[in-house]
């Protein structure tokens, strides 16, 4: 078991100054997750335009893994429209799930979740973001969120 | 343990004898030796256990209460004799007031249902504490849904220690039940219980004291408490996992109606009517967890052989080495500071999530509980997410307080 392996700087640093973190004035739409084992709690807010995401905060508390993750993830996905999104979800869950390989090079900073592959125990951590974001891009009806 | 517990002087514990009762201790976890610092989740289980499980299950089993024929008997001495084992050690006047479930939670749920829900009406109240497991929230919560009873709450304070005018302040008139754990998972304080027992008497309130973190810990004499209701769980006392103990008093017991219908709990069966079988086995119905409860008896067996008294005296010193050498650590708060204390230390390390921790100390084999311990209220009141709970028991040693602490600083070091 190699912790740097896990806790690599990229994590570290995302952990410690989170980006995109905090409320979004006019998201459309949101969604909760939830991590009973650990109490980990994840409330990401999405405003989309059309299919573009044209912004996207998150907030909640969470392990070093699961604050890095939803991190990296809102600089990943801001720009993207919603079927690139998907794309990159499908290409973490391999990264998390399967037992090798290089990661993607299309991944960029996210590859530096790969080391949570060896922590089985963790890889939900990693996951919890990207199953919240799935759920708020999920609802085709725009969901208005007040935020005032 | 704790004053309110008895704790008599006592020759000191063989503590490397102990370790060779337990094979699991010499695993080797990512390289390291295991410290198995999570008994309170569950303790491991001693060789005579282990031994008197295998012989019974090699020699004795049969079905119990049904056959005439040898094994059968030998089954029903085995497992009626681990009910007076059981009885014995906790000082119940009868074995008809010991009955076998799955652990505390099933034994809650039992009295939850079987003497709450028909008797309480809107009104009626009952009585918890701040610091439960949610084993001893969630069942009163339905029967209050099922029968239009209140839920409170006597609070606890910043030390995890619930004071005793505010529990006294919230009995009344309407309280029916009053149910408390004797020891806190989560934090590990040592409730005053038989001063709450006294209490709730006072007000006519029955009481249920949720005793899974006490038993492996201390004498626990369900007579001198005055219990009506006492729940154990064996996978914490170094016996099987999915056997447990719901001691009621008699009197009690004989009053409610059964929980559960089956094969054992019946005395005649027709299509018109039935007739419930006489205590306990009116609330054991079908074929119970036989070698469990042998495995159980097993483990009173060797608690008494080592003397609670030995190993709760053992784990004190642990407690107090822990607790001093943690307090000279940087950036960790205890959580959970009460004047008396069973062996948990729920701690936090500042900047490090709990879950991280875990892996972090997991990484030198050093296992430890992360998370909400299933006392979510708790870790609300103290405006957490989650702790880290270091737990100990007969086996651990001052060597297992020395890798903690390393393993501690090696994760300051990962997140400094």
């Amino acid at each position: 078991m190699d912790l740097k392996e896990l806790y690599r700087d990229v994590i570290l640093d995302h952990n410690r100054h989170p980006r995109n973190f905090g409320p979004l004035e006019g998201a459309n739409h949101q969604a909760e997750g939830n991590n009973p084992l650990c109490g980990d709690r994840l409330i990401l807010t999405v405003r989309l335009n059309g299919e573009r995401i044209e912004d996207i905060r998150f907030e909640g508390r969470g392990c070093a893994i699961s604050t890095a993750s939803a991190s990296l993830m809102t600089e990943a996905v801001k720009g993207r429209d919603r079927a690139s999104a998907r794309q990159l979800f499908d290409k973490m869950h391999a990264l998390l799930t399967q037992p090798d390989g290089a990661p993607d090079p299309s991944l960029g900073k996210l590859a530096a979740l790969s080391g949570v592959r060896e922590f089985p125990a963790r890889v939900k951590c990693a996951s919890l973001c990207w199953h919240t974001l799935n759920a708020a891009l999920a609802s085709e009806q725009a969901a208005t969120v007040s935020t005032e | 343990m704790a004053a309110n517990l008895s704790l008599k002087a006592t020759p000191p514990l063989d503590v490397e004898a102990v370790r060779r009762d337990f094979p699991i201790l010499a695993t080797k976890v990512h390289g390291y030796p295991l410290v198995y610092l999570d008994s309170a989740a569950s303790s491991q289980r001693a060789l005579p256990v282990l031994r008197a499980v295998q012989e019974y299950e090699t020699h004795s089993h049969a079905n119990v209460h049904r056959g005439v024929h040898a094994l059968s008997q030998a089954a029903t001495a085995a497992f009626e004799g681990a009910r007076e084992r059981v009885r014995r050690f906790i000082n119940a006047a009868s074995v008809k007031e010991i009955i076998f479930v799955r652990g505390t939670t099933e034994g809650i749920n039992l009295v939850a249902q079987a003497y709450a829900r028909p008797r309480f009406r809107a009104g009626d109240e009952i009585l918890i504490t701040g610091l439960e497991h949610h084993a001893n929230i969630v069942p009163w919560q339905m029967v209050c849904e099922q029968t239009g009873a209140s839920l409170r709450v006597a609070p606890i304070n910043r030390r995890g220690e619930v004071p005793f005018d505010e529990f006294l302040s919230r009995l009344g008139p309407r309280t029916r039940l009053v149910a408390f754990a004797h020891v806190s998972n989560a934090l590990g304080t040592v409730l005053p219980v038989k001063r709450m027992v006294e209490a709730a008497h006072a007000h006519g309130a029955v009481v249920l004291i949720d005793g899974a973190q006490a038993v492996p810990h201390a004498h626990v004499d369900v007579r001198a408490l005055g219990a009506d209701f006492y729940t154990v769980s064996g996978h914490k006392m170094y016996a099987p996992t999915g056997i447990g103990v719901l001691y009621g008093r008699q009197e009690l017991l004989a009053a409610m109606p059964p929980w559960q219908g089956g094969g054992d709990m019946i005395l005649t069966v027709s299509f018109e009517k039935t007739t419930y079988n006489e205590l306990p086995a009116k609330f054991e119905a079908g074929t119970p967890n036989i070698s469990g409860a042998v495995g159980l008896a097993a483990a009173m067996d060797y608690l008494e052989r080592l003397g609670i008294d030995a190993v709760a005296a053992h784990e004190q010193r642990l407690l107090e080495l822990a607790t001093a050498e943690l307090a000279r650590l940087p950036d960790i708060e205890l959580i959970g500071t009460a004047a008396h204390k069973a062996a948990v230390l729920s701690f936090t390390m500042k900047g490090v999530h709990a879950h991280d921790l875990g892996t972090i100390l997991d990484a030198e084999g050093v296992a430890v509980r992360t998370g909400h311990h299933c006392a979510m209220p708790v870790m609300t009141f103290f405006g957490l997410p989650a702790t880290a709970r270091a737990s100990f028991g007969c086996y651990n040693t001052e060597e297992d307080v020395k890798a903690l602490v390393s393993a501690l600083r090696r994760a300051r070091g990962v997140f400094a």
